[in-house]
């Protein structure tokens, strides 16, 4: 077992190197020069040029053989690595602030959004795939299943502009745009499990079908088990180990928060910061959430196959 | 003819007979084949427009006609420059298709390559094939897809070689599907890499290497048409899911910018919802809507008779 989970959290750091590379590629290589991007539209060449030596983007992407070797790793992949590993990430360019202090401000309020909206969905998707399940093939399950497709088929703009101006804006029944108490985060949860909870319940309800025609589903009935405790004692529970890893999977895209419901509510989280930041160029806020979001996704990665692992010992031989 | 020297039935016989007995499948089938007539239509105004280097109608401003609700002449109403929201709608269709088919054209030749690669050959080609696809993986999709949107949008602006490329293809519309097609490869990789796996010991792969018949052959005429299936479903699925980015893609700002795409048409009428005019809003979402649903609904379907076991995993919040 514990060589097992030294393998597997080793295997994180190619992968997290990987991401790192993909990104750098992404935004200096392929990119081109940054210095274009933070300068904007209209910028001078010596503002361009200025930019470009102050930051750093005229070195070598990789290794540098100026002067060998005394300054083999003053280039811009190792640079960026040594600052992450630091835990530098840099500073935002129209706020000149750092970009680790954004971050510590915005998760909050991102996590005051995501934290109770996937809970409410979770909770609701559950409930309401054990209802489609336990009347499969009924008009009822049928009914689900249409109104999941077609609540998944409405952009999550649209609801969030719909519910904003008949709801708020009209008949006044929530708080248009703000950030400063409960009642603010009512509608952005509201619009956001309805938006959410289809796919979650058309998902769910083939797990828990899947797991309806085993044998042992008809074991239990055979000995005359009530469809209500076969339903939640037997199938719920090993329905469970599919629906939780995709949960665990779903974790870290908390962090992040919501970037449609965050801009148009205007709460102050990491999604209405990254929204702002793109037209801006702001590069370090894009490249620092796109790491760490990757990070937490391989982590809880990790973590899950440990618990599998854990729980089940046939796993670790392979 | 006796039955037993009948030819036995195809894999795509049997579905389409499983399919043509699902009402709602044909009903979707139905919508979609209209659509097509509207892409088609669409496609038809925009290159003759192109070709004869004039304005076509669906840019035609008539500043007399601005915000008008929907009426006899104009159906789905004008927007603030006095264009025709039906038109615009239909226009939406056209870019709708064609970010299906465009980012199709990364998806489907890289994904399906690699898959087959790293299941055929397993070792250290898988390594290398699981490695990147892990790497790819584990940014996420729509952080990944606005680096990417947003870096070659700035990348067309400065380029001239890129200007040129994209004096045929709207570089809006480059930008969203590049961006797309390089995060969408991964699903559809895994789903052929365990195909692969699964059919390289078959015995029919067993006798054609015994015949001599090279790994490259093997892959591609003797294991792809067995595969095909897992490619049609994947797209049927994928679709839907495509239209819906691009829309959220154009409020970010790193969408189409100079064609009436359906997210473009949306971002637009999101100020002047609040004057009261819903037309805009509406022809939009509707028409999305009808299309999403159908491809949806036909999707599944389409699954449960080519392949009972694939499974979709919502798309996370």
């Amino acid at each position: 077992m514990t060589a097992y989970v030294i393998r597997r959290v080793l295997s994180v750091i190619p992968i997290l190197l990987g991401v790192l590379m993909m990104t750098f590629l992404l935004f200096r290589v392929i990119g081109g020069n940054p210095a274009y991007r933070i300068a904007g539209k209209n910028a001078t060449p010596e503002k361009i040029a200025q930019i470009t030596r102050e930051r750093g983007y005229d070195k070598p992407y990789f290794l540098n053989f100026e002067n060998f070797p005394r300054q083999l790793f003053d280039a811009q992949f190792p640079r960026l690595l040594g600052r992450l590993l630091r835990g530098d990430f840099g500073e935002s360019i129209t706020t000149k602030e750092p970009v680790r202090d954004i971050l510590l401000e915005g998760i909050g309020p991102s996590l005051c959004v995501t934290v109770p909206l996937f809970t409410l969905n979770l909770l609701l998707a559950i409930a309401l795939a054990l209802l489609a399940a336990y009347y499969r093939n009924t008009w009822l399950d049928r009914a689900l299943v249409v109104l999941s497709v077609v609540g998944m088929s409405v952009s999550s703009l649209v609801y969030i502009m719909v519910a904003q101006y008949w709801l708020a804006g009209e008949w006044r029944l929530f708080p248009v745009w703000g950030f400063e108490g409960p009642q603010y985060l009512a509608l952005p949860l509201l619009i956001g499990v309805v938006a959410g909870v289809g796919g979650s319940v058309r998902f769910y309800r083939t797990i828990l079908l899947d797991e309806m025609y085993q044998d042992y589903v008809r074991t239990a009935h055979a000995k005359g088990v009530s469809p209500r405790r076969i339903l939640f004692c037997h199938v719920l529970r090993n329905a469970l180990i599919p629906i939780l890893t995709n949960v665990i999977i779903a974790l870290p895209f908390l962090y992040t928060g919501s970037l449609l419901l965050e801009s148009f509510f205007g709460i102050p989280g990491l999604g209405r910061m990254l929204v702002m930041a793109i037209p801006n160029g702001d590069e370090d806020v894009i490249y620092t959430e796109t790491f760490l979001g990757s990070m937490l996704f391989v982590l809880a990665n990790t973590l899950t196959d440990i618990a599998y692992a854990w729980a089940d010992p046939r796993i670790r031989l392979k | 003819m006796s039955r037993a020297n009948r030819q036995p039935e195809s894999l795509w016989a049997i579905a389409w007979h499983q399919l043509r007995r699902n009402r709602l499948a044909m009903l979707c089938l139905g919508i979609l084949a209209a659509y097509a007539a509207v892409w088609a239509y669409a496609e038809a105004v925009f290159w003759s427009a192109r070709l004869r280097d004039t304005t076509p109608a669906y840019k035609m401003a008539h500043y007399d006609l601005r915000n008008q609700p929907p009426s006899l002449q104009h159906w789905l109403g004008t927007n603030y420059a006095g264009k025709d929201n039906l038109l615009l709608v239909a226009q939406g269709t056209r870019i709708a298709f064609e970010i299906g088919l465009l980012t199709s054209l990364i998806v489907i030749p890289i994904g399906f390559v690699l898959g087959a690669f790293a299941g055929y050959f397993g070792r250290k080609t898988d390594a290398v094939i699981t490695y990147l696809f892990s790497v790819v993986g584990s940014i996420p999709d729509i952080l990944l897809i606005i680096g990417i949107a947003y870096v070659v949008h700035g990348a067309v602006e400065r380029s001239s070689a890129m200007q040129t490329l994209t004096r045929s293809i709207d570089s809006g519309l480059l930008s969203v599907c590049v961006a797309m097609g390089f995060t969408g490869w991964v699903g559809l990789c895994r789903l052929i890499r365990g195909e692969y796996l699964k059919h390289r010991d078959r015995q029919y792969v067993l006798a054609a290497r015994a015949l001599g018949v090279s790994h490259l052959g093997i892959m591609f005429r003797h294991i792809a048409p067995n595969v095909l299936h897992i490619v049609i479903i994947n797209f049927s699925l994928r679709f839907p899911g495509l239209i819906l980015t691009e829309v959220v893609l154009s409020f970010l700002g790193v969408g189409i910018a100079n064609e009436p795409s359906w997210g473009a048409i949306i971002n637009d009428a999101k100020q002047r919802l609040w004057l009261g005019n819903w037309w805009e809003l509406a022809g939009a979402t509707a028409a999305m809507f009808f299309l999403v649903l159908a491809l949806n609904l036909f999707g599944d379907a389409l699954r449960d008779a080519l392949d009972p076991k694939l499974r979709t995993a919502p798309p996370a919040p």
